[in-house]
């Protein structure tokens, strides 16, 4: 810590002129890295990923209009193909160099994703949806289809958990931080943090180009808004169902490889991350793509900054008069699904159609 | 099949697999009562749980996937009501662990009451905020010593408040009560909205109900799990005071029988008669309030809520009503349960086994019929459990021109003891297509 706590008086440290002497600067400084060190790149990182997820979910419903249950098994899925295919690449020495390997054996999980949501389309889901059946079956249904697939996830690569990054483990390192600038707090940059963002950023920007540019993707966001008047002007509804399973298969896998990459793999957890998942895609609005992004960050951001222990960024932050003697951590890290589950609760009592406004069936 | 006869069918079925479960070893039957009985009795206590389902499913069109947190509040209501106190727990921390309770409710209260005395706007915003933080605070200062001085109190094997030392048959209804009482808050708060929003919104109260448990340890021991939770004094003995007892031993001897094998099986009958009044009892319950006026007014609300709205129903309170019964029967059920195992266990609550396979149960049977929720229960109870030795002598069968050191055969064989989620995936998803109603259609 700096050295002016120990030559002053206390309540000198709100004195204007205090304030801009180095040490008080410094200590802003320190804790300002220790804010983005510790809230804001994590949770960026986790926002990035439950975008990613609840995109998927609110494609889904905007299109096939219900909620799947099975999403976070699709992850799962996606995740373990993945997995799969980068063993194989790292045996026979391709690789990214700096980069996991896992990024370049992405296509391949998305392929295989997406052959068996089409695959599971034709067996299961299309007869409901030529039947017209209600959405709260098809939501029975797609419980079936967690079932299985988790069962099919346990077959292909079991209940344990695996760790699948590899190539440099960071972009830069808190000693190299703190070196570069003179800080005491140093600003780790870990590559999967720093692909995450890029990744995610990439395939967003991707999809909004599809859908608001492309032929295909003006007819899905018809399909989505009328789907009676969609019909009437020829579009194809089993085409648009099938491209929509693809997309959805892309983000799936990546989101799941991202989430992977960045903590690791194990196929209960991504069943867990359902709840954060549905609760970005409701606060942001069901069905609203945009929606999805903004409630996948504020239900980040919200776990993390409830479940971090502030001591350390307060320290530096408050005059050392009221520095905090406990950890000033609002509730324990495994609160954290209390958290999104208490915004998605504030959010659907004041704003049931979510922040962007949604649909609804 | 004609429908008079397809109901003492399948019953007959559901029983000749328990039966040949306990007395042949052919195929993939185990041959052993002891087993036959096991299954059984989480049979009876699935059965509950399915018929608590059954009502806010079948009844009345509620989608609840939250099952598990009401079972888990009667699991943690055996333990209240049923272990002794710990020793100084109470003065150590007891009025600060009630008084910070209190605190935190009032602070709820006094937030609601605040969004609903004052005009909507900016104030309202500001005054709900501080209230909310202000009484967190106060909270959190009463509340933690209190914990930090129970959770002290010999951690190795207690630190945790204990229990109110009373039957624990007595908390089987507290359990019920407890979840009850749960449902309520969540009923006032989520009923109102779209089924996919209210099965999010269960989903996530029944992940903090685990978490909670798991994290509060001055509660009940939190991870540390509670062992030794007592049996219903009366009616079910342990196993080591009747293989001491001498008008048991003479009776066995009498019959012929293995007396550690008898006492066994003794205690897994004595649960098995408890557990079946308890079955019966609720079933008869709940068929009565299916064909009284009662019944026939939620399944109209379920058919069209509209209509009935119009005909002057308030389907928002029964919504409230049945949700709350279909809750404390899951939580009656939590608590037989916890009671059975003879400990409670937080880690081992998942939701694909307590409320996804309780959901399969009611769907496979037949939702809007209670018999056929009971009897999907059993079904799918059964398969739950045998489904491993069942894909194993398949399997011999299919391989059996293999070598037994064949690396095909090994990896097949590793690939059985993963079929369960999957079999379970299949059957719904056979059942929904090509019979959608269930094994027992609702009538």
């Amino acid at each position: 810590m700096a050295e002016h706590e120990t030559e002053a008086g206390l309540h000198d440290d709100w004195r204007l002129g205090r304030f801009l002497r180095k040490g008080v600067l410094m200590d802003f400084l320190n804790g300002l890295i220790a804010f983005l060190n510790f809230v804001f790149v994590p949770g960026l990182a986790y926002g990035a990923q439950l975008a990613l997820g609840a995109l998927g979910v609110t494609l889904i419903y905007g299109i096939l209009r219900f909620s799947n249950f099975a999403h976070g098994d699709t992850m799962a899925f996606g995740t373990a193909i993945t997995i799969l295919v980068t063993a194989v690449m790292q045996k026979a020495g391709i690789g990214l160099g700096v980069l996991p390997t896992a990024l370049l054996a992405l296509p391949f999980g998305i392929a295989a994703t997406g052959l068996m949501l089409l695959a599971t389309d034709r067996v299961v889901y299309r007869f409901y949806r030529k039947a017209k059946a209600a959405p709260v079956i098809l939501v029975i249904v797609s419980m079936g289809v967690m079932f299985v697939m988790n069962g099919v996830v346990r077959f292909v690569i079991g209940v344990e958990d695996i760790s699948f990054t590899d190539g440099a483990r960071f972009v830069i390192t808190a000693a190299q931080f703190k070196e570069m600038t003179g800080l005491d707090e140093g600003l780790a940059i870990r590559t999967t943090t720093a692909i995450t963002v890029v990744t995610a950023a990439i395939a967003v920007a991707l999809l909004f180009w599809f859908l608001n540019r492309t032929r295909t993707g003006k007819s899905m966001r018809a399909f989505s808004d009328n789907e009676d008047l969609a019909l009437l002007s020829g579009i194809n509804p089993e085409r648009v169902v099938a491209v929509t399973w693809l997309i959805i298969a892309a983000l799936a896998t990546t989101a799941g490889v991202l989430y992977g990459l960045d903590k690791s793999f194990k196929a209960f957890t991504y069943f867990q991350l359902l709840l954060p998942i549905f609760a970005s895609a409701i606060v942001g609005g069901l069905g609203s793509p945009l929606g999805a992004i903004a409630g996948g960050f504020v239900i980040a951001f919200s776990e993390v900054t409830v479940t971090y222990a502030w001591k350390k960024v307060l320290t530096y932050w408050l005059p050392d008069s009221l520095a905090p003697d406990g950890l000033v951590q609002l509730m324990s890290t495994d609160y954290k699904f209390a958290v999104s589950f208490a915004i998605l609760i504030i959010v659907l009592l004041f704003r049931p159609t979510g922040l962007f406004k949604g649909q609804s069936v | 099949m004609t429908r008079n006869l397809r109901t003492p069918l399948l019953v007959a079925f559901v029983a000749a697999l328990f039966l040949l479960e306990g007395l042949t070893d052919v195929a993939f039957f185990a041959g052993s009562w002891n087993s036959s009985l096991s299954i059984l009795n989480m049979a009876l206590i699935s059965a509950i749980m399915a018929l608590g389902v059954n009502l806010q499913w079948g009844f009345a069109g509620l989608f609840n996937i939250g099952v598990m947190g009401f079972v888990a509040l009667g699991g943690l209501a055996a333990v209240l009501v049923s272990m002794p106190p710990t020793e100084g727990a109470w003065a150590a921390g007891g009025t600060g662990i009630l008084l910070g309770l209190v605190l935190g409710g009032a602070t709820i209260i006094a937030a609601v009451l605040v969004q609903m005395k004052l005009p909507s706007g900016r104030l309202r915003m500001a005054v709900t905020l501080a209230v909310l933080i202000a009484g967190f605070m106060i909270y959190r200062r009463v509340f933690d010593p209190a914990v930090v001085a129970i959770e002290a109190i010999n951690p190795a094997s207690s630190g945790n408040i204990g229990g109110l030392n009373l039957p624990v048959l007595l908390a089987w209804p507290v359990g019920g009560l407890l979840a009850a009482g749960a449902a309520w808050v969540i009923g006032k708060t989520a009923l109102g909205l779209r089924s996919d929003y209210l099965a999010i919104a269960t989903l996530g109260i029944a992940e903090i109900i685990i978490a909670v448990m798991k994290n509060e340890d001055w509660l009940a021991r939190g991870v540390k799990n509670v062992i030794g939770v007592p049996r219903p004094a009366p009616f079910v003995p342990y196993e080591v005071n009747l293989q001491s007892d001498p008008a048991f031993l003479a009776r066995v001897a009498e019959w012929g029988f293995n007396p550690v094998l008898a006492s066994t099986i003794y205690v897994k009958l004595a649960y098995g008669v408890l557990f079946t009044l308890v079955l019966l009892i609720l079933l008869w319950l709940a068929q009565k309030a299916l064909s009284s006026p009662w019944g026939r007014m939620m399944r109209a609300i379920r058919d069209n809520e509209v209509a009935a709205e119009a005909m002057g129903k308030d389907v928002k309170n029964r919504h409230l009503q049945i949700f709350i019964l279909g809750s404390a029967i899951c939580g009656i059920a939590g608590a037989m349960m916890t009671t059975l195992d003879g400990q409670l266990t937080p880690g081992t609550y998942q939701p694909l086994r307590f409320t996804f396979l309780v959901w399969v149960m009611v769907i496979v049977g037949g939702s809007g019929n209670n018999f056929g929720a009971v009897l999907g229960a059993f079904l799918i109870w059964f398969l739950w459990n045998k489904v491993e030795p069942m894909g194993q002598w398949i399997l011999e069968i299919v391989t059996a021109g293999l070598d037994d050191t064949s690396v095909l055969k090994a990896y097949l064989f590793d690939l059985v003891a993963h079929m369960r989620l999957l079999t379970m995936g299949v059957v719904l998803l056979l059942v929904l297509r090509f019979s959608p109603r269930g094994l027992l259609p609702e009538r």
